[in-house]
Protein backbone atom coordinates (compact mmCIF):
# COMPACT_ATOMS: atom_id res chain seq x y z
CA UNK A 1 0.00 0.00 0.00
CA UNK A 2 2.60 2.57 0.68
CA UNK A 3 4.45 1.84 -2.73
CA UNK A 4 0.91 2.62 -4.40
CA UNK A 5 0.97 5.77 -2.24
CA UNK A 6 4.55 6.59 -3.07
CA UNK A 7 3.43 7.01 -6.30
CA UNK A 8 0.59 8.13 -6.29
CA UNK A 9 1.70 11.24 -4.50
CA UNK A 10 4.66 11.82 -7.53
CA UNK A 11 2.13 11.49 -9.94
CA UNK A 12 -0.16 14.03 -8.85
CA UNK A 13 2.61 16.13 -7.61
CA UNK A 14 3.98 15.87 -11.96
CA UNK A 15 0.74 16.47 -12.66
CA UNK A 16 0.12 19.45 -10.47
CA UNK A 17 3.30 21.34 -11.08
CA UNK A 18 3.13 20.51 -15.46
CA UNK A 19 1.21 22.87 -17.10
CA UNK A 20 -0.76 19.90 -19.26
CA UNK A 21 -2.95 19.06 -16.08
CA UNK A 22 -3.98 23.06 -16.39
CA UNK A 23 -4.16 23.67 -20.25
CA UNK A 24 -6.23 19.98 -20.35
CA UNK A 25 -8.66 21.19 -17.32
CA UNK A 26 -8.89 24.70 -19.03
CA UNK A 27 -10.11 23.03 -22.33
CA UNK A 28 -12.51 20.45 -20.77
CA UNK A 29 -14.38 23.37 -19.14
CA UNK A 30 -14.26 25.44 -21.78
CA UNK A 31 -15.91 22.96 -23.95
CA UNK A 32 -18.48 22.05 -20.98
CA UNK A 33 -19.56 25.52 -19.81
CA UNK A 34 -20.22 25.91 -23.64
CA UNK A 35 -22.01 22.65 -23.79
CA UNK A 36 -23.60 23.45 -21.16
CA UNK A 37 -24.79 27.14 -22.17
CA UNK A 38 -25.81 26.09 -25.61
CA UNK A 39 -28.30 23.08 -23.98
CA UNK A 40 -29.62 25.91 -21.23
CA UNK A 41 -30.35 28.30 -23.80
CA UNK A 42 -32.13 25.76 -26.35
CA UNK A 43 -33.89 24.40 -23.64
CA UNK A 44 -35.41 27.34 -21.94
CA UNK A 45 -36.18 28.62 -25.90
CA UNK A 46 -38.51 25.04 -25.83
CA UNK A 47 -40.03 25.74 -22.38
CA UNK A 48 -41.28 29.33 -23.96
CA UNK A 49 -43.20 27.53 -26.76
CA UNK A 50 -43.95 24.56 -24.45
CA UNK A 51 -45.97 27.25 -22.43
CA UNK A 52 -48.11 27.64 -25.20
CA UNK A 53 -48.12 23.94 -26.56
CA UNK A 54 -48.97 21.68 -23.72
CA UNK A 55 -47.94 18.83 -25.79
CA UNK A 56 -44.76 19.72 -25.86
CA UNK A 57 -44.43 20.90 -22.62
CA UNK A 58 -45.26 17.74 -21.38
CA UNK A 59 -41.73 16.21 -23.23
CA UNK A 60 -39.66 18.83 -21.51
CA UNK A 61 -37.77 16.98 -19.51
CA UNK A 62 -34.19 19.00 -18.38
CA UNK A 63 -31.94 16.00 -18.25
CA UNK A 64 -33.18 14.65 -21.49
CA UNK A 65 -32.80 18.24 -22.80
CA UNK A 66 -29.96 19.57 -21.35
CA UNK A 67 -27.83 17.47 -19.20
CA UNK A 68 -27.76 13.68 -21.68
CA UNK A 69 -26.29 15.48 -24.92
CA UNK A 70 -23.91 17.27 -22.20
CA UNK A 71 -22.59 14.68 -20.72
CA UNK A 72 -22.09 12.64 -23.78
CA UNK A 73 -20.12 15.54 -25.22
CA UNK A 74 -18.20 15.85 -22.10
CA UNK A 75 -17.01 12.22 -22.52
CA UNK A 76 -16.28 12.59 -26.13
CA UNK A 77 -14.00 15.53 -25.16
CA UNK A 78 -12.63 13.48 -22.38
CA UNK A 79 -11.46 10.73 -24.69
CA UNK A 80 -9.44 13.26 -26.96
CA UNK A 81 -7.57 14.29 -23.66
CA UNK A 82 -6.92 10.52 -22.52
CA UNK A 83 -3.77 10.27 -24.31
CA UNK A 84 -2.30 14.09 -23.45
CA UNK A 85 -2.93 12.91 -19.43
CA UNK A 86 -1.45 9.57 -19.88
CA UNK A 87 1.07 9.27 -22.60
CA UNK A 88 3.70 10.46 -19.94
CA UNK A 89 3.12 7.92 -17.46
CA UNK A 90 5.11 4.86 -18.01
CA UNK A 91 6.92 6.34 -21.17
CA UNK A 92 8.91 9.26 -20.14
CA UNK A 93 10.09 7.02 -16.94
CA UNK A 94 11.24 4.93 -19.90
CA UNK A 95 13.21 7.78 -21.76
CA UNK A 96 14.47 9.69 -18.94
CA UNK A 97 15.70 6.77 -17.34
CA UNK A 98 13.94 7.14 -14.23
CA UNK A 99 12.66 3.99 -14.83
CA UNK A 100 15.77 2.36 -14.21
CA UNK A 101 14.71 4.11 -10.33
CA UNK A 102 11.77 2.85 -9.93
CA UNK A 103 12.42 -0.46 -10.93
CA UNK A 104 15.47 -1.03 -8.18
CA UNK A 105 12.74 0.40 -5.25
CA UNK A 106 11.30 -2.43 -3.80
CA UNK A 107 8.11 -1.45 -5.70
CA UNK A 108 5.58 -3.84 -6.66
CA UNK A 109 4.78 -3.76 -10.64
CA UNK A 110 1.54 -3.58 -9.66
CA UNK A 111 1.77 -0.76 -6.82
CA UNK A 112 3.60 1.16 -9.26
CA UNK A 113 0.80 0.67 -12.08
CA UNK A 114 -2.17 1.16 -9.34
CA UNK A 115 -0.34 4.58 -8.16
CA UNK A 116 -0.39 6.03 -11.60
CA UNK A 117 -4.04 5.10 -12.49
CA UNK A 118 -5.30 6.56 -9.42
CA UNK A 119 -3.44 9.30 -9.69
CA UNK A 120 -4.43 9.98 -13.19
CA UNK A 121 -8.31 9.28 -12.06
CA UNK A 122 -8.05 11.61 -9.54
CA UNK A 123 -7.05 14.36 -12.14
CA UNK A 124 -10.25 13.37 -14.02
CA UNK A 125 -12.15 13.39 -11.21
CA UNK A 126 -11.21 17.20 -10.24
CA UNK A 127 -12.14 17.92 -13.53
CA UNK A 128 -15.31 16.37 -13.53
CA UNK A 129 -16.16 18.24 -9.62
CA UNK A 130 -15.99 21.47 -11.59
CA UNK A 131 -18.83 20.29 -13.92
CA UNK A 132 -20.79 20.01 -11.05
CA UNK A 133 -21.46 23.16 -11.33
CA UNK A 134 -23.52 23.14 -14.11
CA UNK A 135 -25.86 21.10 -12.33
CA UNK A 136 -25.88 23.20 -9.43
CA UNK A 137 -26.46 25.99 -11.52
CA UNK A 138 -29.29 24.30 -13.29
CA UNK A 139 -30.76 22.96 -10.06
CA UNK A 140 -30.86 26.86 -8.25
CA UNK A 141 -33.10 27.62 -11.41
CA UNK A 142 -35.28 25.11 -12.27
CA UNK A 143 -35.78 21.45 -10.81
CA UNK A 144 -33.73 18.49 -11.42
CA UNK A 145 -33.74 15.38 -11.00
CA UNK A 146 -30.29 14.52 -9.16
CA UNK A 147 -30.71 10.21 -9.39
CA UNK A 148 -29.73 10.35 -13.20
CA UNK A 149 -26.84 12.99 -12.89
CA UNK A 150 -25.11 10.89 -10.39
CA UNK A 151 -25.75 7.89 -12.06
CA UNK A 152 -24.31 9.62 -15.13
CA UNK A 153 -21.43 10.84 -12.89
CA UNK A 154 -20.97 7.11 -12.36
CA UNK A 155 -20.96 6.39 -15.97
CA UNK A 156 -18.48 9.38 -16.74
CA UNK A 157 -16.28 8.07 -13.77
CA UNK A 158 -15.98 4.38 -14.87
CA UNK A 159 -15.56 5.53 -18.43
CA UNK A 160 -12.76 7.53 -17.64
CA UNK A 161 -10.93 4.82 -15.99
CA UNK A 162 -11.32 2.64 -18.83
CA UNK A 163 -9.67 5.04 -21.21
CA UNK A 164 -7.16 5.92 -18.62
CA UNK A 165 -6.31 2.04 -18.29
CA UNK A 166 -5.89 2.03 -21.81
CA UNK A 167 -3.85 4.87 -21.76
CA UNK A 168 -1.06 3.64 -19.63
CA UNK A 169 -1.25 0.40 -21.17
CA UNK A 170 -0.39 2.45 -24.82
CA UNK A 171 2.31 4.79 -22.68
CA UNK A 172 3.59 1.34 -21.20
CA UNK A 173 4.49 0.12 -25.47
CA UNK A 174 7.12 2.63 -26.25
CA UNK A 175 9.82 5.56 -24.86
CA UNK A 176 8.27 8.12 -27.44
CA UNK A 177 5.62 9.97 -25.40
CA UNK A 178 3.77 10.93 -29.25
CA UNK A 179 3.69 7.45 -29.71
CA UNK A 180 2.12 7.02 -27.03
CA UNK A 181 -0.91 9.05 -27.64
CA UNK A 182 -1.36 8.32 -31.05
CA UNK A 183 -1.44 4.48 -30.08
CA UNK A 184 -4.13 5.43 -27.21
CA UNK A 185 -6.29 7.81 -29.06
CA UNK A 186 -6.39 5.10 -31.93
CA UNK A 187 -7.47 2.56 -29.33
CA UNK A 188 -9.72 4.61 -27.81
CA UNK A 189 -11.29 5.59 -30.84
CA UNK A 190 -11.86 1.98 -31.80
CA UNK A 191 -13.79 1.35 -28.97
CA UNK A 192 -15.49 3.69 -29.29
CA UNK A 193 -16.84 3.49 -32.50
CA UNK A 194 -17.02 -0.14 -32.88
CA UNK A 195 -20.78 -0.34 -31.98
CA UNK A 196 -21.60 1.48 -35.56
CA UNK A 197 -20.78 -2.18 -36.92
CA UNK A 198 -23.80 -2.69 -35.86
CA UNK A 199 -25.75 0.33 -37.34
CA UNK A 200 -24.45 -0.67 -40.87
CA UNK A 201 -25.75 -3.99 -40.33
CA UNK A 202 -22.90 -6.02 -40.46
CA UNK A 203 -23.62 -10.06 -39.71
CA UNK A 204 -23.92 -11.71 -36.84
CA UNK A 205 -20.89 -9.98 -35.19
CA UNK A 206 -22.62 -7.19 -34.60
CA UNK A 207 -23.77 -7.63 -31.24
CA UNK A 208 -20.74 -8.61 -30.42
CA UNK A 209 -19.15 -5.11 -31.28
CA UNK A 210 -21.89 -3.14 -29.64
CA UNK A 211 -21.28 -5.11 -26.50
CA UNK A 212 -17.54 -4.03 -26.81
CA UNK A 213 -18.43 -0.53 -27.40
CA UNK A 214 -17.64 2.08 -24.73
CA UNK A 215 -20.58 4.51 -26.38
CA UNK A 216 -22.91 1.49 -25.68
CA UNK A 217 -22.33 0.85 -22.33
CA UNK A 218 -22.24 4.37 -20.79
CA UNK A 219 -25.70 5.27 -22.70
CA UNK A 220 -27.00 3.48 -19.80
CA UNK A 221 -26.04 5.43 -16.82
CA UNK A 222 -26.72 8.60 -18.54
CA UNK A 223 -30.05 7.38 -19.02
CA UNK A 224 -30.43 6.90 -15.34
CA UNK A 225 -29.98 3.03 -15.26
CA UNK A 226 -27.06 1.56 -13.45
CA UNK A 227 -26.89 -2.45 -15.09
CA UNK A 228 -24.21 -4.98 -13.90
CA UNK A 229 -23.60 -5.85 -17.33
CA UNK A 230 -22.42 -1.85 -17.74
CA UNK A 231 -20.38 -2.25 -14.79
CA UNK A 232 -18.81 -5.18 -15.37
CA UNK A 233 -17.80 -4.29 -18.48
CA UNK A 234 -15.75 -0.92 -17.53
CA UNK A 235 -14.50 -2.97 -14.13
CA UNK A 236 -13.55 -5.78 -16.18
CA UNK A 237 -12.44 -3.35 -19.54
CA UNK A 238 -9.90 -1.19 -16.76
CA UNK A 239 -8.99 -4.43 -14.80
CA UNK A 240 -7.59 -5.67 -18.70
CA UNK A 241 -6.05 -2.84 -19.41
CA UNK A 242 -4.18 -2.52 -16.14
CA UNK A 243 -3.03 -6.41 -16.16
CA UNK A 244 -2.00 -5.85 -19.53
CA UNK A 245 0.44 -3.33 -18.63
CA UNK A 246 1.84 -4.78 -15.65
CA UNK A 247 2.58 -7.84 -18.13
CA UNK A 248 4.24 -5.55 -20.53
CA UNK A 249 6.35 -3.98 -17.60
CA UNK A 250 7.67 -7.50 -16.33
CA UNK A 251 8.73 -8.33 -20.06
CA UNK A 252 11.86 -5.81 -19.70
CA UNK A 253 13.33 -8.45 -17.31
CA UNK A 254 13.29 -10.97 -20.09
CA UNK A 255 14.06 -9.18 -22.96
CA UNK A 256 17.10 -7.14 -23.75
CA UNK B 1 32.80 -13.48 6.87
CA UNK B 2 29.65 -13.72 5.27
CA UNK B 3 29.41 -12.89 1.85
CA UNK B 4 26.92 -9.89 0.86
CA UNK B 5 26.98 -10.15 -3.07
CA UNK B 6 27.47 -14.21 -4.46
CA UNK B 7 27.78 -14.09 -8.57
CA UNK B 8 28.39 -17.30 -10.09
CA UNK B 9 28.63 -17.60 -13.67
CA UNK B 10 26.99 -14.65 -15.01
CA UNK B 11 26.15 -14.65 -18.14
CA UNK B 12 24.15 -11.43 -19.90
CA UNK B 13 23.52 -11.26 -24.18
CA UNK B 14 21.43 -7.91 -25.26
CA UNK B 15 20.58 -9.54 -28.24
CA UNK B 16 23.57 -11.60 -30.22
CA UNK B 17 25.78 -9.17 -27.96
CA UNK B 18 27.76 -10.66 -25.40
CA UNK B 19 27.87 -8.34 -22.83
CA UNK B 20 29.19 -10.44 -19.54
CA UNK B 21 30.59 -13.76 -19.94
CA UNK B 22 30.61 -15.84 -16.75
CA UNK B 23 31.26 -14.03 -14.40
CA UNK B 24 31.50 -15.26 -11.01
CA UNK B 25 33.10 -13.14 -7.81
CA UNK B 26 32.02 -12.44 -4.01
CA UNK B 27 31.97 -9.53 -1.90
CA UNK B 28 32.46 -9.31 1.83
CA UNK B 29 29.75 -7.45 3.74
CA UNK B 30 31.10 -4.03 4.31
CA UNK B 31 33.92 -4.44 1.88
CA UNK B 32 34.37 -1.34 -0.74
CA UNK B 33 35.24 -3.34 -3.75
CA UNK B 34 35.60 -1.16 -7.23
CA UNK B 35 34.64 -2.32 -10.77
CA UNK B 36 37.63 -1.52 -12.87
CA UNK B 37 37.50 -1.75 -17.08
CA UNK B 38 37.13 0.61 -20.07
CA UNK B 39 34.08 1.74 -21.69
CA UNK B 40 31.69 -0.80 -22.63
CA UNK B 41 33.73 -3.87 -20.61
CA UNK B 42 30.17 -4.60 -18.70
CA UNK B 43 30.51 -3.08 -15.96
CA UNK B 44 27.56 -1.14 -16.04
CA UNK B 45 25.54 -4.33 -16.95
CA UNK B 46 26.56 -6.28 -14.36
CA UNK B 47 25.74 -3.68 -11.66
CA UNK B 48 22.23 -3.23 -13.62
CA UNK B 49 22.27 -7.63 -13.41
CA UNK B 50 22.73 -6.88 -9.30
CA UNK B 51 20.42 -4.35 -8.79
CA UNK B 52 17.56 -6.30 -10.31
CA UNK B 53 16.99 -3.93 -13.48
CA UNK B 54 17.94 -6.68 -15.50
CA UNK B 55 17.71 -10.13 -15.95
CA UNK B 56 20.73 -12.61 -16.78
CA UNK B 57 21.07 -14.70 -19.68
CA UNK B 58 22.23 -17.36 -17.52
CA UNK B 59 23.82 -17.61 -14.08
CA UNK B 60 22.98 -16.21 -10.49
CA UNK B 61 23.60 -13.38 -8.16
CA UNK B 62 22.97 -13.40 -4.44
CA UNK B 63 22.41 -10.32 -2.44
CA UNK B 64 22.19 -11.20 1.31
CA UNK B 65 21.37 -14.39 0.45
CA UNK B 66 18.48 -13.40 -1.71
CA UNK B 67 18.32 -14.19 -5.42
CA UNK B 68 18.39 -11.18 -7.56
CA UNK B 69 15.58 -11.93 -9.84
CA UNK B 70 13.86 -14.66 -7.88
CA UNK B 71 13.76 -12.47 -4.95
CA UNK B 72 13.49 -9.20 -6.36
CA UNK B 73 11.55 -7.21 -3.57
CA UNK B 74 14.07 -8.58 -0.61
CA UNK B 75 16.68 -8.03 -2.72
CA UNK B 76 15.84 -4.43 -3.54
CA UNK B 77 15.23 -3.29 -0.17
CA UNK B 78 18.43 -3.74 0.81
CA UNK B 79 19.94 -1.85 -1.55
CA UNK B 80 20.70 1.37 -3.01
CA UNK B 81 21.47 2.40 -6.62
CA UNK B 82 23.30 4.94 -7.88
CA UNK B 83 22.62 4.63 -11.84
CA UNK B 84 25.19 5.61 -13.99
CA UNK B 85 23.92 8.75 -15.47
CA UNK B 86 21.38 10.18 -12.78
CA UNK B 87 18.09 10.51 -14.05
CA UNK B 88 15.94 12.54 -12.05
CA UNK B 89 12.11 13.69 -12.63
CA UNK B 90 12.83 17.38 -13.34
CA UNK B 91 9.47 18.54 -12.41
CA UNK B 92 9.93 17.47 -9.05
CA UNK B 93 11.97 19.62 -6.07
CA UNK B 94 14.87 17.84 -4.28
CA UNK B 95 13.08 17.60 -1.29
CA UNK B 96 10.25 16.36 -3.16
CA UNK B 97 11.64 13.67 -4.77
CA UNK B 98 13.64 12.75 -1.97
CA UNK B 99 10.11 12.19 -0.44
CA UNK B 100 9.18 9.89 -3.12
CA UNK B 101 12.42 7.78 -2.77
CA UNK B 102 11.98 7.70 0.97
CA UNK B 103 7.98 6.25 0.96
CA UNK B 104 9.21 4.03 -1.83
CA UNK B 105 11.64 2.34 -0.01
CA UNK B 106 9.52 2.42 2.58
CA UNK B 107 11.10 4.69 5.63
CA UNK B 108 8.53 4.71 8.25
CA UNK B 109 6.33 7.84 8.19
CA UNK B 110 7.46 8.71 12.03
CA UNK B 111 11.05 8.75 10.95
CA UNK B 112 11.15 9.75 7.09
CA UNK B 113 11.55 14.10 7.59
CA UNK B 114 14.69 12.98 9.66
CA UNK B 115 16.00 10.23 7.57
CA UNK B 116 15.58 12.73 4.58
CA UNK B 117 17.29 15.67 6.51
CA UNK B 118 20.26 13.20 7.60
CA UNK B 119 20.68 12.03 3.89
CA UNK B 120 20.13 16.50 2.59
CA UNK B 121 22.51 17.14 5.00
CA UNK B 122 25.26 14.60 4.69
CA UNK B 123 25.44 14.61 0.70
CA UNK B 124 25.59 18.98 1.04
CA UNK B 125 22.00 19.53 -0.27
CA UNK B 126 20.80 21.77 1.63
CA UNK B 127 20.85 24.48 -0.74
CA UNK B 128 19.46 22.81 -3.13
CA UNK B 129 16.91 21.35 -1.09
CA UNK B 130 13.91 23.46 -2.79
CA UNK B 131 15.40 23.78 -6.17
CA UNK B 132 13.58 21.66 -9.28
CA UNK B 133 15.87 18.47 -10.10
CA UNK B 134 15.66 20.07 -13.45
CA UNK B 135 17.83 22.92 -12.72
CA UNK B 136 20.52 21.59 -10.99
CA UNK B 137 24.38 21.63 -11.99
CA UNK B 138 25.63 18.20 -12.73
CA UNK B 139 27.51 17.85 -8.92
CA UNK B 140 24.38 18.67 -7.41
CA UNK B 141 22.10 15.65 -9.42
CA UNK B 142 25.04 12.85 -8.51
CA UNK B 143 24.78 14.35 -4.87
CA UNK B 144 21.02 13.84 -5.06
CA UNK B 145 21.26 10.55 -6.55
CA UNK B 146 23.86 9.41 -4.05
CA UNK B 147 21.41 11.12 -1.30
CA UNK B 148 18.34 8.73 -3.09
CA UNK B 149 20.86 5.59 -2.78
CA UNK B 150 21.62 6.29 0.78
CA UNK B 151 17.92 6.84 2.17
CA UNK B 152 16.85 3.62 4.41
CA UNK B 153 20.62 2.92 5.12
CA UNK B 154 20.68 0.13 3.09
CA UNK B 155 23.50 -2.55 3.42
CA UNK B 156 24.47 -2.55 0.00
CA UNK B 157 25.12 0.49 -2.19
CA UNK B 158 25.36 -0.05 -5.95
CA UNK B 159 27.02 2.83 -7.27
CA UNK B 160 27.75 2.75 -10.74
CA UNK B 161 30.43 5.68 -11.60
CA UNK B 162 29.70 7.82 -8.50
CA UNK B 163 32.21 10.81 -9.62
CA UNK B 164 31.57 11.07 -13.19
CA UNK B 165 31.23 14.54 -14.10
CA UNK B 166 31.83 16.14 -11.51
CA UNK B 167 34.86 18.62 -10.95
CA UNK B 168 37.77 17.96 -8.71
CA UNK B 169 36.80 19.32 -5.44
CA UNK B 170 33.86 17.71 -5.81
CA UNK B 171 35.52 14.43 -6.79
CA UNK B 172 37.57 15.07 -3.46
CA UNK B 173 33.81 15.05 -1.35
CA UNK B 174 31.76 12.50 -3.19
CA UNK B 175 35.22 9.94 -2.26
CA UNK B 176 35.59 11.14 1.17
CA UNK B 177 31.67 10.54 1.59
CA UNK B 178 31.72 7.24 0.30
CA UNK B 179 34.81 6.34 2.59
CA UNK B 180 32.59 7.69 5.21
CA UNK B 181 29.87 5.23 4.17
CA UNK B 182 32.69 2.11 4.78
CA UNK B 183 31.64 1.38 7.87
CA UNK B 184 27.76 0.50 7.93
CA UNK B 185 27.70 -0.32 4.10
CA UNK B 186 28.82 -2.77 1.76
CA UNK B 187 29.72 -0.42 -1.66
CA UNK B 188 30.60 -1.84 -4.73
CA UNK B 189 31.35 1.06 -7.18
CA UNK B 190 32.62 1.24 -10.82
CA UNK B 191 34.64 3.71 -12.18
CA UNK B 192 37.42 3.80 -15.24
CA UNK B 193 39.57 5.98 -12.68
CA UNK B 194 42.60 4.44 -11.92
CA UNK B 195 43.19 6.73 -8.64
CA UNK B 196 40.23 6.54 -7.26
CA UNK B 197 39.49 3.22 -7.26
CA UNK B 198 43.22 2.49 -5.44
CA UNK B 199 42.50 5.08 -3.33
CA UNK B 200 38.79 4.02 -2.02
CA UNK B 201 38.77 0.63 -3.05
CA UNK B 202 39.83 -2.59 -0.51
CA UNK B 203 39.44 -4.72 -3.63
CA UNK B 204 39.49 -4.25 -7.36
CA UNK B 205 38.00 -5.95 -9.75
CA UNK B 206 39.46 -5.67 -13.42
CA UNK B 207 36.85 -6.46 -16.08
CA UNK B 208 37.72 -6.79 -19.39
CA UNK B 209 35.15 -7.64 -22.39
CA UNK B 210 32.97 -9.05 -20.32
CA UNK B 211 35.21 -11.47 -18.13
CA UNK B 212 36.99 -10.75 -14.95
CA UNK B 213 40.73 -10.64 -15.83
CA UNK B 214 42.12 -10.08 -12.14
CA UNK B 215 40.43 -9.43 -8.60
CA UNK B 216 42.54 -8.62 -5.98
CA UNK B 217 43.80 -5.83 -3.32
CA UNK B 218 44.86 -2.60 -5.26
CA UNK B 219 48.64 -2.98 -3.71
CA UNK B 220 48.40 -7.06 -4.36
CA UNK B 221 47.62 -6.01 -8.18
CA UNK B 222 50.54 -3.71 -8.47
CA UNK B 223 52.77 -6.14 -6.81
CA UNK B 224 51.87 -9.71 -8.69
CA UNK B 225 50.34 -8.71 -11.39
CA UNK B 226 52.64 -6.23 -12.61
CA UNK B 227 54.62 -9.73 -13.53
CA UNK B 228 57.65 -9.17 -10.72
CA UNK B 229 59.37 -6.32 -9.01
CA UNK B 230 60.89 -3.56 -10.77
CA UNK B 231 64.70 -2.41 -9.85
CA UNK B 232 66.30 1.00 -10.81
CA UNK B 233 70.17 1.45 -9.64
CA UNK B 234 72.85 3.74 -10.31
CA UNK B 235 75.93 1.91 -10.03
CA UNK B 236 79.23 3.09 -11.11
CA UNK B 237 81.30 0.13 -13.29
CA UNK B 238 81.95 -1.04 -16.78
CA UNK B 239 78.09 -1.10 -17.99
CA UNK B 240 78.89 -4.48 -20.36
CA UNK B 241 80.22 -6.46 -17.11
CA UNK B 242 77.27 -4.86 -14.93
CA UNK B 243 74.68 -5.84 -17.33
CA UNK B 244 75.49 -9.19 -17.80
CA UNK B 245 76.32 -10.09 -13.93
CA UNK B 246 72.75 -8.66 -13.70
CA UNK B 247 71.61 -11.14 -16.40
CA UNK B 248 73.35 -13.82 -15.35
CA UNK B 249 71.51 -13.99 -10.95
CA UNK B 250 68.87 -15.97 -10.49
CA UNK B 251 65.22 -14.50 -10.47
CA UNK B 252 65.76 -11.48 -12.77
CA UNK B 253 63.77 -11.71 -16.14
CA UNK B 254 65.50 -8.66 -17.94
CA UNK B 255 68.20 -6.05 -17.17
CA UNK B 256 68.83 -2.78 -19.04
CA UNK B 257 70.81 0.04 -19.24
CA UNK B 258 68.63 3.54 -18.84
CA UNK B 259 71.60 6.41 -19.13
CA UNK B 260 75.11 6.47 -18.30
CA UNK B 261 75.56 4.06 -14.59
CA UNK B 262 72.06 3.71 -14.64
CA UNK B 263 70.13 0.90 -14.93
CA UNK B 264 67.03 -0.92 -14.65
CA UNK B 265 66.27 -4.34 -13.47
CA UNK B 266 63.21 -6.95 -13.94
CA UNK B 267 62.74 -9.73 -11.41
CA UNK B 268 59.97 -12.90 -12.66
CA UNK B 269 58.32 -12.61 -10.01
CA UNK B 270 57.31 -10.81 -6.68
CA UNK B 271 60.75 -11.27 -4.53
CA UNK B 272 62.29 -8.53 -3.71
CA UNK B 273 65.82 -8.40 -5.82
CA UNK B 274 67.36 -5.71 -3.43
CA UNK B 275 70.02 -7.51 -1.19
CA UNK B 276 70.99 -9.58 -4.05
CA UNK B 277 71.82 -7.33 -6.14
CA UNK B 278 73.40 -4.81 -3.43
CA UNK B 279 75.08 -7.75 -3.22
CA UNK B 280 76.49 -8.57 -6.45
CA UNK B 281 77.72 -4.57 -6.98
CA UNK B 282 79.84 -4.91 -3.49
CA UNK B 283 81.17 -8.24 -3.99
CA UNK B 284 82.39 -7.01 -7.92
CA UNK B 285 84.12 -4.01 -5.92
CA UNK B 286 81.99 -1.48 -8.29
CA UNK B 287 79.98 1.34 -6.39
CA UNK B 288 76.56 1.62 -6.19
CA UNK B 289 74.99 4.96 -5.61
CA UNK B 290 71.49 4.26 -5.94
CA UNK B 291 69.05 1.23 -5.50
CA UNK B 292 65.26 1.87 -5.42
CA UNK B 293 62.35 -0.60 -5.81
CA UNK B 294 59.45 0.98 -8.41
CA UNK B 295 56.32 -0.70 -8.07
CA UNK B 296 54.17 -0.97 -10.91
CA UNK B 297 51.18 1.62 -10.48
CA UNK B 298 47.69 0.00 -11.12
CA UNK B 299 47.54 1.70 -14.35
CA UNK B 300 50.54 -0.25 -15.47
CA UNK B 301 48.58 -3.10 -14.57
CA UNK B 302 45.24 -1.96 -16.04
CA UNK B 303 46.93 -1.28 -19.42
CA UNK B 304 48.95 -4.09 -19.14
CA UNK B 305 46.22 -6.87 -18.23
CA UNK B 306 43.77 -5.44 -20.86
CA UNK B 307 46.43 -5.10 -23.62
CA UNK B 308 47.38 -8.55 -23.37
CA UNK B 309 43.99 -9.82 -23.59
CA UNK B 310 43.81 -8.14 -27.10
CA UNK B 311 46.79 -9.56 -27.96
CA UNK B 312 45.95 -12.97 -27.44
CA UNK B 313 43.01 -12.71 -29.16
CA UNK B 314 44.33 -10.96 -32.26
Amino acid sequence: MTGIWAVFRKELTIYFSTPIFYITGFFFLVLGGYFFYSNTVYYSLLSFQGAQNPQLAAMLNPHQMVFRPLFGALAIVFLMMVPLLTMRLLAEEKRSGTAELLFTYPLQDWALIMGKFLAALLVYVVFLFFTLSYAALFASLASLQWGPILSSYLGLILLGGACLSLGLFASSLTENQIIAAVVAFTLLLLFWLIGWQQELGASGWGGLFAALSMLEHFENFVRGVIDTRDLVYYLSFIFFFLFLTKRQLESRRWRA
Amino acid sequence: MESMIEVRELTKYYGPTLAINRISFDVAAGEIVGFLGPNGAGKTTTLKLLAGYLAPTSGTARINGYDCFQASIQVRRSLGYLPETVPLYPDLTVTQFLQFAARAKGVESRGRKAEIDRVIEDCGLKEVRHSLNGSLSKGYRQRVGLAQALLNRPPLLILDEPTIGLDPSQIVEIRQLIKKLAGDHTVILSSHILPEVSQLCQRVIIINRGQIVASDTPDNLSRQLGRGSRINLTVKGPQSQVLSAFRSLAGVKEASAAGEDRYQVQGVNGDDLRPELARLVVERGWQLLELKAQEFTLEEVFLDLVTEEEAQES
